[in-house]
């Protein structure tokens, strides 16, 4: 059966020529050199390209070369910036503010700095999934060292104001870190405008390899960062270990097609999106989540009322997407995303994240929207949710055993 | 959620042929509406509920399971549970039916032991629908 790959948020196929260049880096005929090493050709080529990459995702994010530091990915960028900086700066004081809707790969470096004695502000979003530069002045104080936001939720695909937020962190002083796993390469950034000191960035997300992403480290005004891993003092001593060439290169080229691209990739998520719901719209109760004025068109996630979603999800089984359900995750819970919102549990054990991208057809989301369309209404005919609906029965007064 | 082939297989009869699979509902006023004992299991919030009816029938003094619908709003397992719990029901008598333990289930469809619990709601749908059918007998 053909596969429809409709879950782009969780990760991209890499682009053909970004694979071909890749293992150019690799073989003996190849240019497998260290790029540390500074005695030889095979160094000073592989140093070269290494360069080259980060000239290019320079130029895509706008900011100066040598404030990329190559890490392994988001989830490592993340720590290095949060656990880095808190650590560095805990002598100004305690105090740390991200949100409840951030990645886990956040969540989890904060719970650690709480375990260290730090005390953190969690945000909550509004229902539609925003968190404002007006929470944010409200949370800090005098003692406030770091903020941490996502920039693109990569449940949700809401953006959040970071311009904004960046004035005001650095009116006071405040580090700000950004988690832009999901926004790079897709909506455009400017690093040389903006006042954002740490910026998390993902290969996987923009069609380039897993296993490799990158920590942007602001140089002026100077920041700051307690390193994580101790060694050969690679990566201007932020992040020591051999530099992976061929993923880098892979990151770079990546980045380099994404700069062109963008604007063309944005218009065709825009066009598809708009089928996508103009097919889905009128199936009775359905609730988009994360309805912000502000929001990236490929990612739509969906709650379909009195259907759990890893039913619908085994229904559409030609589609590839993901749920919110408790059912499709290994701890049993619902999206902790979902429920920041307020959505009831019910509604984020019915949700489903279609994210669209470079590869998408609107013959796929045309076929996926009709799938959708028949398979939401055969479950709603064995769901007794949807039974007690139809009767009127109000579903909020019955006492579940 | 990697699932047997059997949990599958359940899954998508159930859903490409509901009627065939049993699934509907006796209501109040239904003929025979008096014979049908019904239980609910489950909440919303838990992501599962099971909704299972029992019609009963006195054959040689003892009361027997003559058919038996089911509606279930779940993921996949729970879905493939009640429809091999309704598999399982017919023509046995109340304490026979009693007597399935989730572990057949189980066992059947192979679930993986994070669902564990999709069975142990089937067989609370069934203990719940015989205590119901057995009520009204008493109203009787």
């Amino acid at each position: 059966m053909k596969q429809i790959y409709l879950d782009y948020a969780s990760t991209t196929p890499v682009e053909e020529g970004v694979v071909k260049k890749m293992t150019d880096f690799m073989s003996f005929d190849g240019n497998f050199g260290n790029p540390a090493s500074r005695s030889h050709s095979f160094g000073w080529k592989a140093d070269e390209a290494v360069e080259e990459a980060r000239n290019n995702l320079a130029t895509l994010i706008g900011c100066d070369p040598r404030e990329i530091i190559w890490t392994s990915g988001a989830t490592e960028s993340d720590n290095l910036a949060i656990k880095g900086a808190a650590r560095f700066y805990k002598n100004k004081g305690n105090h740390l503010v991200t949100s409840k809707i951030e990645h886990k790969a956040v969540l989890d470096p904060f719970r650690q700095l709480e375990e260290e004695g730090f005390e953190v502000t969690y945000l909550e979003p509004n229902s539609s999934g925003d968190i404002t530069v007006e929470q944010v002045a409200e949370a800090v104080t005098e003692k406030t060292i770091l903020v941490s936001l996502m920039h693109m939720n990569n449940e949700l695909g809401t953006i959040t104001d970071i311009d904004s937020i960046g004035e005001l962190t650095r009116s006071k002083g405040i580090i700000f870190h950004v988690d832009a796993a999901q926004s790079i390469g897709k909506i455009a950034i400017d690093m040389s405008l903006n006042k954002i000191d740490l910026l998390s960035i993902s290969a996987h997300k923009f069609y380039g390899p897993k296993g490799v992403g990158a920590l942007f480290v602001r140089r002026k005004p100077r920041v700051r960062l307690e390193p994580l891993f101790h060694g050969g003092g690679h990566e201007r001593g932020f992040r020591s270990g051999t530099l992976a060439t061929h993923q880098i290169v892979g990151l770079g080229e990546a980045a380099r097609i994404a700069h062109q691209q963008m604007d063309d990739d944005l218009r065709k998520l825009e066009n598809l999106k708009r089928i996508f719901w103009e097919e889905v719209k009128d199936i009775e109760e359905i609730y988009v989540n994360g309805d912000s004025k502000n929001k990236f068109p490929g990612i739509l996630n969906i709650s379909f009322n009195f259907v759990e979603g890893e039913s619908l999800i085994m229904a559409l089984k030609s589609i590839a997407v993901s749920s919110g359900s408790a059912c499709t995750s290994a701890s049993l819970e619902p999206s902790y995303v979902l429920r920041a919102l307020g959505r009831k549990d019910e509604l984020a054990h019915s949700s489903i994240r279609f994210s669209f991208g470079r590869y998408t057809t609107e013959q796929d989301v045309k076929e996926t929207a009709l799938l959708v369309k028949s398979s939401v209404e055969r479950l709603r005919e064995i769901s007794p949710l949807w039974e007690m609906y139809q009767d009127g029965v109000d579903l909020d007064k019955i006492k579940w055993a | 959620m990697a699932y047997s082939q059997k949990v599958v297989d359940k899954f998508e009869e159930t859903l490409n042929n509901p009627e065939k699979a049993s699934v509907g509902r006796w209501k109040p006023g239904d003929e025979d509406f008096h014979r049908v004992g019904t239980g609910i299991v489950g909440a919303p919030a838990c992501g599962d509920v099971m909704k299972l009816q029992i019609k009963c029938q006195n054959i040689d003094g003892e009361n027997r399971i003559v058919d038996a619908r089911f509606k279930t709003y779940g993921c996949g397992s729970a879905i493939a549970s009640s429809g091999q719990l309704i598999d399982m029901l017919k023509g046995k008598t109340l304490e026979e039916a009693q007597a399935i333990s989730n572990q057949e289930i189980v066992d059947i469809l192979e679930l993986p032991s994070i669902k564990i619990h999709c069975s142990v709601l089937a067989e609370e749908a069934i203990h719940r629908a015989i205590d119901d059918f057995k009520s009204l007998r008493n109203n009787d």
